[in-house]
């Protein structure tokens, strides 16, 4: 009655296999190593970087360990040296043969430092634990992202598109104004209302029209529907995001993380980061759009030649390296940009970047296109104080509220583009709400303190289980042990982010997981001490403690989902730890320690006794 | 080895009484220190700054805060952390704007600088001051987390109920819970008295102890109910004494190894971690005797019979005797 069929065997084996694969990399210290990034919003890191970064190193005579390419939302490249000697080397050769003009630097050369796990077992996806600031050292910033801004500003372009519509259709009104979270249009009569309201909706598939009368006669009132408000909020967001990923790749971070966090937060991290006073100053600051003409007057083009700067101009490279002149007048800002999105053209099918202004700068670029067509206009993305042309494209014809942007482009080149011209409005401000720094030795501390809770107390817990119930304590310590495994492995393979909290959840889940083994042996004992044979005390044991094991289980499972949902910050990173330990520690206490002890009496006929310690019985 | 040999069953219901008595007075005690005394919330829940510095040598705390009483801050806390040579600094939002010397200049609202911190204030504790955290914690952050942490506390409760309800009776998932919130009051109770500080990992360590102790409640209701069906002849009393009885050499054991573990935390897990142990160990101490001297009494009250849990086999028994 106690044997596991083959099958059960091969369970238990597999999962002892693929803990010990996931849960390997963790043992490999990390080693230097250098990481290229790309330091402005143009320089996009491609994987043919690598030939170019391994031609280098060879001709600085340089021996590296490994490239690797990282795709993701800012891609880098990680080159594995030796030592700490020749990480240095390494990054010096990289920075002066990737960026030869030290005041304009393309990439961002940043010591790092990666597991030295061998090849195949990141090819296998294995790798170690991802560590939480707390344990690593760095900074946490939380933004809140001010959206009545974003959604004031867009009101406010409402106000003036009205207005010019309004004009250019010979409506009259008695004043277009902002009130609160709604567009207010004042009208004499209910008909000319009406026909505003006909001549407004027109197009505009973001607003709800409505008229009410007032004392002093009809009021046009025009809102933005929910939907449009979550689309405007989430589109904020996102372009902020990207604003902060292109400031924080100057930091020269190895691993920022620069995600979402509810509705209108974000969170920024940067591992490894000591200066909070120069990360604030770089996350704060805007990056700008300016649309000016380009100088094509054969005066520019001979001072382009022998590149001198005529009188109200300004000379700016353009992404390829070639430099262009520049007017200075500015003809719409980044503040004017209302959307950039890439695009098809309907009739060509070629891609394209769309633009959207607002009305000020609609009516200037009207202006201005309607004189200079076939003359071309710069996008400036200004970062840093230092402006770079995004693109100078030909104008066909008189530029309106929209317009678009074609040319050979592939679609992903579209996609960066209109990433880039948003980058430079910011969408709405941002305000540091919530900063944690945590210094380098801490985080060594901190690991160091959380490695020592968890040995001594599984010591602690050895010993008296081995003492206490013999052959039976030992079965549990060792099925404590692969629960250990498996919870690392699994925090491995998810690369949960693991916090000084969570290291104490794996300590708590360690204590707690015992308390199955503790049930089932006193289960046994029992059994035992009521006159069972010892098989019949182990499978009764097993089988009567399995319900309440579970029952026990789902209730702290119960908590530790509780804490998952609405937890945040270290309330977080302790629930997720909590609750695969729960799982891990069912599947480990009665399986496998049933099969270990199986596997030890299973095939004993005559058994006698167990070795579960001293049974007393009551006289 | 054997701890326990217990030759008879421990008479614990026909002391009931005086347990329920025990822990109303403890659980009114807590309530008390709870409202006069309130609780000593860290910045996370109250907007702040922390700021955790070591020095070489031991650091001079009352210089450390007489210069922050000059900078302008009206009740600085300074304080040792783990050892004589790292000291904490915890003030308010309020204390930074009214302290020029320690804020950065040019900001809408001025936030604290390191530099001129470490320059002006923490220069005087004693030689080579180094910053090694700093946690700024705006205030609306703060609420939001107090309201998360109530939601996760009534949540863990409804849950526990639910799936007691569910898998026993209402009058044990009733008691369970009960007696379990006993002890999270209870830990609350020591943390408002001490004025320890009550952070955002002590309220991860109280809601765990929640789950933690519903299975002490779940292993005995899990006897009771086994006892129901075998010892047909035993008043509920004899029932339930049995139930504990035989369980308690497991009660004590788990629960002292757990502890076991959270000791070691306490010990080795370094400042960071110990009121989180503490918790812990205020929670798991009295969940040993809640659900021992509480739940079962409670569920004895709400009226607990054999027909509660053993309705199934009752059926069954009546089905064969028709054949």
């Amino acid at each position: 009655m106690n044997r596991y069929p083959l099958w059960k065997y091969v369970i238990i084996g597999v999962a002892l296999l693929a803990g010990l694969l996931f849960a390997l990399p963790n043992l490999f210290p990390s080693v230097p190593a250098v990481q290229i990034a790309s330091a402005k919003a143009t320089v996009k890191i491609e994987p043919t970087i690598v030939t170019q970064v391994k031609d280098i190193l060879t001709k600085a005579g340089i021996q590296e360990q490994g490239i690797f390419y990282q795709e993701g939302a800012s891609p880098s490249v990680r080159v594995r040296v030796a030592s700490d000697d020749v990480q240095l080397k390494a990054k010096d050769a990289l920075v002066s043969a990737l960026n030869p003009d030290p005041n304009d630097e393309s990439y961002v050369v940043a010591l790092n430092r990666v597991s030295s796990s061998p090849a195949w077992l990141t090819a296998l996806g294995a790798r170690p634990m991802s560590l939480g600031l707390d344990l690593q050292g760095g900074i946490h910033f939380l933004m809140q992202v001010d959206m009545s801004a974003a959604i004031n500003k867009r009101l406010d372009s409402l106000t003036t598109d009205f207005r010019s519509t309004l004009r250019d259709k010979t409506i009259r009104s008695n004043g277009v104004e902002r009130n609160g979270q709604e567009v207010d249009i004042a009208f004499n009569d209910a008909e000319t209302a009406g026909a505003a309201m006909k001549v407004l909706a027109d197009g505009e598939a973001d607003l709800d029209f409505k008229v009410r009368q007032e004392a002093s006669g009809y009021v046009l009132a025009a809102t933005l529907k929910a939907s449009a408000a979550t689309q405007l909020q989430s589109n904020a967001i996102q372009q902020n995001i990207t604003t902060l990923r292109n400031r924080v790749n100057q930091l020269g971070t190895s691993e920022p993380v620069i995600q979402p966090q509810g509705a209108d937060r974000i969170v920024v991290e940067l591992p490894g980061v000591q200066d909070a006073t120069r990360a604030k100053e770089i996350i704060g600051r805007t990056a700008t759009l300016e649309a000016r003409l380009v100088d094509s007057s054969p005066e520019a083009m001979t001072a382009l030649a022998t590149s001198s700067v005529p009188f109200g101009d300004d000379r700016f490279t353009e992404r390829g390296g070639i430099p262009l002149l520049v007017k200075k007048q500015v003809v719409f800002s980044g503040d004017d940009l209302t959307d950039a999105q890439a695009s098809f053209d309907p009739q060509t099918q070629q891609p394209i970047v769309m633009l959207t202004l607002g009305a000020k700068g609609a009516r200037t670029v009207r202006e201005v296109s309607r004189a200079n067509i076939h003359k071309r206009m710069a996008l400036i993305l200004f970062e840093k104080n230092k402006g770079e042309i995004i693109t100078a494209p030909e104008i066909q014809s008189e530029l309106g509220q929209r317009f678009q942007i074609s040319g050979t482009m592939t679609p992903s080149e579209a996609t960066d583009e209109a990433l880039l011209l948003r980058a430079g409005a910011l969408a709405a401000p941002m305000d540091i709400i919530e900063e944690r720094s945590i210094g380098p030795s801490l985080g060594k501390d901190n690991i160091e303190r959380g490695f020592l809770s968890v040995v001594y107390g599984f010591l602690a817990i050895t010993v008296f289980m081995v003492i206490y119930y013999m052959l039976f304590g030992l079965v549990s310590v060792v099925s404590l042990g692969s629960n250990l495994l498996f919870l690392i492995a699994i925090l491995s393979a998810l690369q949960a982010t693991v916090t000084l909290p969570g290291i104490a959840a794996i300590a708590l889940a360690l204590g707690m997981a015992i308390d199955s083994n503790v049930l089932i042996n006193e289960r046994i004992r029992e059994e035992l001490r009521n006159g069972s044979t010892p098989q019949a005390a182990i499978a009764a044991g097993y089988e009567r403690a399995f319900g309440t094991i579970l029952d026990s289980n789902i209730t702290t499972l119960i908590a530790g989902l509780a804490l998952l949902a609405f937890g945040s910050g270290p309330i977080r990173g302790f629930a997720i730890v909590h609750c695969i330990g729960i799982v891990t520690s069912i599947f480990s206490s009665v399986f496998v320690s049933r099969g270990i002890v199986n596997l030890i009496y299973g095939r004993r006929r005559k058994l006698s006794s167990l070795a579960i310690g001293q049974v007393w019985k009551p006289a | 080895m054997e701890f326990f040999r217990i030759k008879r069953d421990i008479p614990f219901m026909r002391h009931a009484l005086i347990f329920n008595v025990i822990s109303l007075i403890t659980f009114l005690a807590a309530v008390f220190f709870l409202t006069t005394r309130g609780l000593n919330f860290s910045i996370e829940f109250t907007g702040g700054v922390v700021i955790e510095a070591s020095y070489a040598d031991v650091a001079n705390i009352d210089s450390i805060r007489e210069s922050l009483v000059k900078a302008g801050v009206a009740s600085p806390q300074v304080q040792n952390f783990g050892t004589t040579r790292d000291v904490i600094l915890r003030m308010s939002l309020k204390d930074i704007a009214a302290a020029p010397s320690i804020q950065t200049t040019g900001d809408k609202t001025p936030q604290l600088d390191r530099d001129k911190l470490t320059a002006n204030v923490l220069s005087a504790g004693g030689s080579q001051p180094q910053i090694r955290r700093v946690d700024f914690v705006g205030p609306q952050v703060g609420r939001e987390l107090a309201e998360s942490g109530a939601l996760a506390l009534f949540w863990v409760v409804v849950g526990i109920m639910v799936y007691l309800a569910f898998r026993f009776e209402w009058k044990f998932s009733l008691a369970a819970v009960v007696a379990n919130l006993h002890d999270v009051v209870i830990i609350l109770g020591f943390f408002a008295f001490f004025q320890w500080e009550f952070s955002l990992t002590v309220l991860a360590a109280t809601l765990a102890v929640l789950g933690y102790s519903v299975n002490e409640s779940v292993v005995i209701a899990d006897r009771i109910r086994e006892n129901f069906k075998k010892l047909r002849k035993a008043s509920v009393d004899q029932v339930i004494d049995n139930a504990i009885t035989s369980t308690i050499s497991r009660t004590i054991i788990t629960h002292g190894l757990t502890e076991t573990v959270v000791l070691s935390m306490l010990f080795f897990g370094g400042p960071t971690l110990r009121f989180f142990a503490v918790a812990l160990t205020i929670g798991i101490l009295f969940g040993i005797y809640s659900s021992v001297l509480v739940m079962a009494p409670i569920t004895r009250w709400l009226g607990v019979k054999r027909d509660d849990l053993v309705k199934p086999l009752n059926k069954r028994e009546s089905a064969s005797a028709a054949r």
